[in-house]
């Protein structure tokens, strides 16, 4: 097992105080609430597009440290990425959370790779992966998810956690 | 320290030996990830001693078979340990008679037997039923599912900052719709002890019944159900050394025989034909169904170990780790604990400022500390403090002065990667 200290890196503690995209966009065209009932994190996500891609994203919420710093690393990841290359990411994502990504392979991670440390943490690898799911729910128009609920358009998956 | 806490003391100072205790726990030897185990999650589930763990395996190896069916030797053996178990509850709460002490899964389980066999029968529409804000979700839903078949109403009694229930409060909610009674003895979440006795009291000078959820009670105190005069007293068996999916419902007898049946089929009639089914008598009528055979000895072989100690030698040495506990947390800057009741059982829920609750549970855990994070399955009063989620040190008698230092020193560690 990977050392799970290795999860609380400065990347992370630096993502945490200090959030990227914090706060609610204007005028957003995509828009979604997030919440893990179990803990009681919630997140939105809102963002527009600029032609083909994600013009500008923004996010806020109430979480835990791995939940925040993931959703700011993540708004940084996608900006300027066209809805396909960010459904990819966000399947790489969840793919590396849940311990199924090939790190060694051909993928898109890059730095995000600070958060692999949570496939060893079964009960933190939704913390992770909420503002992704709300990412997702954002792009297809879905207003709100749930960690919990039967209708979060990839509870199947984490449900593998 | 008031008379109270004083005299809860005084009993326990010169020979509670931790050390001698700890070595009947096998788990308690454990390493996480390389540092020792420091078990402070308690109140989601206490560990097994050595002499539980053993009943187990002499039941299973010499005594397993049905019980109350054959009438060959194992059935009868089987049988008779069941029922020995059932007395060894009986005495430790001290019930009256043992058919006044029916087996259930759990207090889940024993609160929704009160729901359907009392709820069902006897609350109707715009009836009321009081509960209290510390209570466990298993104390709110069950009643709400009630309310909404029935039309009747909850009522709730408030608590003030440190997490105490405001009695007066109470008391006013009593009128003439009001039938029934639910509260906690002691709260999961905040360690509140309630003033049970006098609500109760209360209770019953408006012709009210009461059921106390005493899951959190009875592991860390003398509960007599004769003195309390509570009507119904819950518990699981694995908050108290015992086994998983074993828990008891005390009710008094002339109410349970009043109840109707909440499970049916096997063992709880006396005679079935397809027009009429007579059901058995006390507590039987309440057991449908195989019972949790195995779990019921285990319970009542945690119940003589813990007698053994004696449960007010085990109160007394909680109350001394609370308290060191909270004097060593009271010292820690940005920490606050959260629920400081003047009477309390040895659970301390506790925020650190700037951090969530999960990744406190997450490096503490990375020291070999195991503390609950999240909202306990008490959702309302995490509304009333206004947090989503505290972190909460539970402790038994088997934990150290030392593991109070070692959470100490974790909490510690916690603030300096977030500093």
């Amino acid at each position: 097992m990977a050392d799970p200290r290795a999860l609380y890196q400065e990347v992370i503690l630096d993502h945490n105080r200090k959030p990227r995209n914090y706060g609610a966009l204007e005028h957003a065209s995509h828009h979604a609430e997030g919440h893990n009932p179990l803990c009681g994190d919630h997140i939105s996500v809102s963002l527009d597009f600029d032609g083909e891609r994600i013009g500008g994203i923004a996010f806020q919420g109430e979480s835990c440290a791995i939940c925040k710093a993931s959703a700011s690393m993540m708004t940084v990841n996608v900006k300027g990425k066209t809805r396909a290359d960010a459904e990819t990411l966000i399947q790489e994502f969840r793919d590396m959370a849940t311990g199924k990504l090939d790190l060694n392979g051909h993928h898109h991670i890059g730095r995000l790779v600070v958060f692999a440390g949570v496939r060893d943490l079964p009960t933190r690898v939704k913390c992770a992966i909420l503002p992704w799911h709300t990412l997702h729910a954002a792009l297809n128009s879905v207003a709100s998810i749930s960690t919990e609920a039967e209708d979060d358009p990839m509870h199947a998956s984490i449900g593998d956690a | 320290m008031t008379a109270m806490q004083t005299a809860l003391k005084a009993p326990a100072a010169p020979a509670f030996d931790v050390e001698r205790i700890r070595a009947d726990f096998p788990i308690l030897k454990l390493e996480i990830g390389g540092k020792p185990l420091v078990y402070l999650d308690n109140a989601a589930s206490s560990q097994m001693p050595q002499p539980v763990i053993d009943r187990l395996v002499r039941y299973q190896t010499t005594q397993h078979a049905n019980v109350n069916r054959g009438v060959h030797y194992l059935s009868e053996t089987a049988t008779s340990a069941y029922e020995e178990a059932r007395g060894k509850v009986q005495r430790f709460m001290n019930a009256r008679e043992d058919r006044e002490v029916i087996f259930t899964s759990g207090t889940t389980d024993a609160i929704n037997l009160v729901m359907h066999g009392y709820g069902r029968k006897f609350i109707g529409p715009g009836d009321e039923i009081i509960l209290t804000t510390l209570e466990h979700h298993s104390n709110i839903v069950p009643w709400q599912m009630l309310a909404e078949e029935k039309g009747a109403k909850i009522r709730v009694v408030p608590i003030n900052d440190a997490g105490e229930l405001l009695v007066d409060e109470y008391e006013k909610l009593f009128n003439r719709h009001t039938k029934f009674v639910g509260m906690m003895h002691v709260s999961n979440a905040l360690g509140t002890i309630n003033p049970v006795k006098r609500m109760i009291g209360l209770a019953h000078t408006h012709g009210v019944p009461v059921l106390v959820d005493g899951a959190q009670a009875v592991p860390h105190m003398k509960v007599d159900v004769q003195d309390l005069d509570c009507d119904f007293y819950a518990f699981s068996g694995h908050k108290l050394c015992g086994p998983t999916g074993i828990g008891v419902l005390y009710g008094k007898a002339a109410l349970l025989e009043r109840m109707q049946p909440f499970k049916g089929g096997g063992d709880m009639i006396l005679s079935v034909t397809f027009e009429k089914t007579t059901y058995n008598t006390i507590p039987h009528k309440f057991e449908a169904g195989t019972p949790p055979i195995a779990a019921a000895i285990g319970l009542g072989a945690a119940v003589d170990y813990l007698s053994a100690i004696g449960m007010d030698a085990i109160g007394a040495y909680e109350f001394d780790l609370l308290e060191y506990a909270t004097e060593q947390m009271n010292r820690l800057r940005g920490v606050r604990i959260i629920g400081t009741a003047a009477k309390k059982a040895a659970v301390l829920s506790f925020a650190i400022d700037g951090v969530h609750p999960h990744d406190v549970g997450t490096l503490l855990n990375q020291e070999g500390i195991a503390v609950r994070t999240g909202h306990h399955c008490a959702q309302p009063v995490m509304q009333r403090f206004r947090v989503p989620a505290t972190s909460r040190a539970s402790f038994a008698f088997y934990n150290s002065m030392a593991e109070v230092e070692a959470l100490i020193a974790g909490i510690r560690t916690v603030q300096k990667v977030f500093a």
